[in-house]
């Protein structure tokens, strides 16, 4: 929207740009956010209201619930034109609504798999497949836990050969790194217009 | 019921605020998660403000994303959004529009994100 954009005194206001990190509870998206963020991960909390139909035998009277949801995001100053920001989605699959809005202008996603929960990452991947979100999947290897080839992991998921898969340690930098690089490459390879 | 004028899809989910005055849709800016705001240089009075929207003034010296500023504020976005639009609509804080998937996203833009990043 034209109106959005407006020139400022001191210098050029810097554009944003947002990917998501998604998975199940207990994947490492804080962990993956903390570890890259240039900012320690700040959080917003939302309250949504949500109706409910009568479980408790009320007999058609409907309820509304208010739930609050934490947002935890992290920054990163690319230039001093852009800014990259990286939502943590909110775990539980309860928050489809909330994911909607979160995925609008999102330019593509992570999704932490947890290999002693594959099952965990399954509606991160519906999600990102239907809203056509480019994605990467990154596997998560926490100490002791069972470690699978990129390729087992791509096969558990269903995923198309296109969608890359690879093996991170969320907790360090390096390996952090080289899933967000991986990811805007992927997302240079599959939506972006000839330069 | 909450008291409004019409329903609308796009109403808050949450009631109208206090410190809104219930005002929900103060200007025609329309304000992402991630839209970048910065205070304009420009003589304030104040007192004509909310105690938040000074804050958010203090905030936004720096530019700052939407959440960013919920965040420090400790509000909901709902709320900021409708704090920030008024302060748009005043000339005290510009807004810019964030990068989305929709618009053509260039080779240029996201060779300087990898550079960026490799940065870290």
């Amino acid at each position: 929207m034209a109106s959005n954009d407006s020139e400022h005194n001191a210098g050029p206001i810097p554009s944003a740009i947002k990917i998501l990190i998604a998975g199940g509870f207990g994947a490492g998206k804080t962990t993956l956010v903390s570890t890259l963020s240039e900012i320690p991960p700040l959080s917003t909390e939302e309250q949504m209201t949500e109706a409910s139909l009568g479980v408790d035998d009320l007999k058609g009277v409907e309820e509304k619930t208010t739930t609050t949801v934490a947002l935890d995001f992290g920054r990163i100053t690319i230039s001093e034109d852009i800014v990259l920001y990286m939502f943590g989605t909110p775990g539980q699959d309860r928050f489809w609504f909330l994911w909607e809005e979160l995925v609008m202008g999102a330019l593509g996603a992570v999704v932490l798999a947890d290999t002693r929960r594959l099952e965990t990452c399954f509606s991160a991947v519906d999600f990102f497949e239907r809203h056509r979100v480019p994605f990467v999947v990154a596997v998560n290897c926490f100490e002791g836990a069972h470690r699978y080839a990129a390729d087992e992991v791509r096969e558990a998921l269903d995923l198309s050969q296109r969608t890359p898969v690879l093996l991170c340690d969320a907790r360090t930098r390096d390996s952090s790194k080289d899933v967000l690089l991986t990811l805007i490459r992927h997302v240079a390879e599959t939506t972006a217009t000839p330069a | 019921m909450a008291d409004r004028d019409e329903p609308d899809a796009d109403e808050p989910l949450v009631r109208p605020y206090v410190i809104a005055h219930g005002r929900q849709n103060p200007s025609n800016v329309e304000l992402d998660l991630v839209s970048v705001v910065i205070a304009a240089n420009a003589e304030v009075d104040e007192l004509s403000l909310e105690p938040e929207q000074v804050r958010i003034l203090d905030i936004c010296r720096e530019p700052q994303s939407v959440a960013e500023v919920a965040s420090y504020l400790d509000v909901p976005v709902a709320v900021v959004k409708v704090l920030l639009g008024d302060l748009i609509s005043r000339g005290h804080v510009l807004a810019r529009a964030p990068y989305t998937a929709e618009s053509p996203v260039s080779r240029e833009l996201l060779q300087a994100v990898l550079n960026g990043i490799e940065r870290l």
